[in-house]
């Protein structure tokens, strides 16, 4: 009898006790098929030029009118240049489809709209959560697979494809099925010189970049407390790059402290209401995960990709491997075929690879924090001489505003740095930022796909820091080194 | 949205794990604000030998022999053979259309990324998870059989090879029933509308925060 009850006790803690996941979902289900597919409700939709015009285009052919205009926050940034701003966009085909984007959003409006030339312009992931216009257990969607950014602030954060950009702007709703959990918890305090994109970089090299394929993860243990919202969204903006559609972080003091105050954050009593519910937004203590990885922030050295996925990295005392250290013959040959790529020899250490071009920027590590970090290597030195270009792409106007007050604009361009106009630049190479075939680059994005910055063009993932200590070096340098 | 049934085809092999979708379509053809006209641009990098840009006639541009859609046997190929982790980055459906549009009905692989995996269903592009042994011998009788076919078949949930082996996979009934009958999943989710209305409304009251 007595075992009874307590069985059934335990029972009824297990039904309590949820992760952040179930209750962003539990939150947000408006109707549930028999098979599980869901309907989510959509707080916030972003929306660029690049991955909406057929969107529309798709809405307008149906007779179709946008359920609330209100969730929509746009801007243009893919295909934005970053300098000669007074030409405006001479690409013809990138300026019809910003003049499309301009045109849709004059017809059906929205909440913000942060145009070309704009002083609030910027990365989508960048201006959302500058502008509070992310908040805290949101659902945000954004045809782009970093929405995962937002994550950072607790928010459940899908990247969709366009079909389902005019599915949520029709019906203010995206169909889901509920993911199992991955809990990735990372203890222990990162050394100096170490970030948290070299925290995402070393995940993605233990789990793979399909290791969290099927999960959303939530990031936890106190070297993500650790990190400033900047940081939190760098981290939950590689989730996807670890496979995860979705990646996120409860809520504490540092997401609260970020969100006071900014331009669409609540306000007054409002805002003591959001935050109570806010608090609340965290996995309870005894909550199950379907999975659990763990690192120790101890043992993270500043990291380096060498190859063609983001799994194919190694810390900065590392070497390129050789294809016979895999096992696996698919593995085996996707190394081959990644050196031959990246033109690089098996055993090579890491700190001799040179670098032809220096890209800072993007949406994982475009925002204040990051052009510090980057700034703090470049102070008083000079980039090297075997360095064509280094480019400073801050994510957004308001970040590019903030870091000319702090002077860091000046820093970068006596050390030999281009200052530029926000947007996705080099990341994706749909502007005029790009590689040359068989040039090489040290950047701070998120994918170092084979032409991902350009036909032929050679990536290597890395901080803020050890990007701005590479084009000083002129190679790859432990920039713990010049700290 | 096409109606996914029963095909019949010429299957190609790729094989190469994490096969990413700047790799299926490159960037600078995203800039187009069409849904179609895609297809003559899968994998162009791959399989041109010169960089494409938008608005070149393909049909001049020389193909790269070693590609293997560019092998004559696998002219006329509508079901991709992959690897692990097909479909991986981005979030752009251009790789799907650009799929759809070079005439691929169906591709099999050990895994998909999440994304890629969901915007097919929207298409009418059916992605199918198979056991790695059951690809394994899918690679080996397409690469030593010339002409190679295959047929997916959907209501069965089956892939049946020609000497009569049958595979099944999982599909969700949803999605099954979405792609069988060819529906439109605005037009389904509209049938909720009041339901989302109610689910507004009440979100309106218990976080007005949410809509300013």
């Amino acid at each position: 009898m007595g075992c009874a009850i307590i069985a059934r006790f335990e029972a009824a803690a297990e039904i309590m006790s949820k992760t952040l996941y179930d209750k962003l979902w539990e939150s947000h289900v408006v109707h549930t098929e028999e098979d599980g597919t869901a309907l989510l409700y959509i707080d916030r939709h972003l929306v660029h030029e690049v991955t909406s015009p057929q969107a529309f285009e798709g809405l307008r052919l149906a007779g179709r009118k946008p359920w609330r205009v209100s969730s929509i926050v746009a801007t243009a940034d893919h295909n934005t240049p970053t300098t000669h701003w007074e030409r405006g966009i001479e690409d013809p085909v990138a300026r019809q489809q910003i003049e499309t984007l301009n045109a849709n959003i004059r017809e059906v409006g929205a909440l913000a709209f942060f145009p070309f030339k704009d002083k609030r312009q910027g990365i989508v992931h960048v201006i959302g959560p500058e502008n509070g216009a992310t908040l805290p257990g949101m659902t945000v969607v954004c045809g782009d697979s970093h929405t995962s950014t937002h994550g950072a602030f607790a928010c459940l954060a899908h990247g969709i494809g366009t079909s389902e950009v005019e599915h949520v702007l029709a019906t203010q709703c995206l169909l889901q099925k509920k993911s199992k959990t991955l809990l990735v918890r990372v203890e222990g305090k990162v050394g100096a010189g170490v970030t948290a994109k070299d925290i995402a970089l070393a995940l993605i090299g233990k789990i793979g970049t399909a290791g969290g394929t099927g999960y959303a993860i939530e990031f936890g243990g106190a070297a993500i407390r650790a990190l400033s919202m900047e940081g939190r969204m760098t981290v939950c903006n590689m989730a996807i790059e670890a496979g995860a559609r979705v990646g996120f972080v409860a809520v504490d003091e540092t997401t609260i402290a970020y969100l006071r105050g900014r331009p669409f954050s609540p306000k007054g009593d409002v805002w003591d209401k959001a935050v109570a519910y806010w608090r609340t937004l965290v996995s309870d203590e005894d909550a199950k995960f379907d999975a659990v990885v763990e690192l120790d922030a101890r043992q993270i050295i500043p990291q380096v990709t060498w190859g063609t996925s983001p799994e194919m990295v190694t810390g900065i005392d590392g070497m390129v491997p050789a294809p016979e250290d895999f096992s696996d013959p698919v593995k085996r040959e996707g190394v081959a075929r990644a050196l031959a790529y990246m033109g690089l020899t098996p055993r090579t250490p890491i700190q001799q690879i040179k670098v032809d071009k220096v890209f800072i920027g993007s949406c994982t590590n475009s925002r204040i924090e990051d052009l510090r970090a980057a700034a703090a290597v470049a102070r008083g030195r000079h980039i090297a001489t075997n360095v064509k270009l280094a480019l400073v792409v801050p994510g957004s106007g308001l970040v590019k505003q903030q870091a000319e007050d702090e002077g860091l604009d000046k820093v970068f361009l006596a050390a030999g740095f281009e200052w530029r106009q926000p947007g996705c630049s080099m990341c994706l190479a749909m502007n005029d930022d790009r590689l040359s075939p068989g040039e090489r680059c040290a950047s701070t994005s998120n994918r170092n796909f084979e032409g991902r910055q350009g036909a032929g063009g050679r990536t290597h993932l890395l901080s803020p820091a050890m990007a701005a200590a590479a084009a000083i070096a002129g190679h790859f340098v432990d920039v713990r080194e010049l700290l | 949205m096409e109606k996914f049934i029963r095909h019949e085809g010429l299957v190609v092999p790729l094989d190469r794990a994490n096969v990413d979708t700047d790799a299926i379509i490159p960037k600078q053809f995203l800039k187009s604000i069409k849904r179609s006209g895609f297809g003559p641009n899968a994998f162009d990098e791959w399989r041109y030998m010169d960089h494409g840009e938008p608005g070149m006639d393909n049909s001049r541009r020389v193909r790269n022999p070693n590609f293997v859609l560019n092998q004559e046997r696998y002219q006329g190929a509508s079901i991709l053979l992959a690897r692990a982790n097909f479909g991986c980055g981005s979030s752009r459906e251009h790789a799907p259309w650009a799929l759809q549009d070079f005439g691929f009905r169906a591709i099999l692989a050990e895994s998909f990324a999440d994304i890629f995996f969901n915007n097919c269903f929207k298409i009418g592009l059916l992605p199918i998870v198979l056991p790695k042994a059951e690809l394994d011998a899918l690679f080996g009788l397409t690469e030593h059989t010339p002409g190679y076919r295959l047929t997916v078949d959907l209501p069965g949930q089956r892939v049946i090879r020609p000497d009569g082996h049958a595979i099944g996979f999982a599909v969700d009934a949803f999605r099954k029933e979405c792609l069988l009958n060819g529906w439109d999943d605005i037009g389904l989710t509209l049938r909720h509308e009041e339901k989302i209305r109610a689910f507004e409304a009440r979100r309106r009251v218990e976080q007005p925060w949410l809509f300013v």
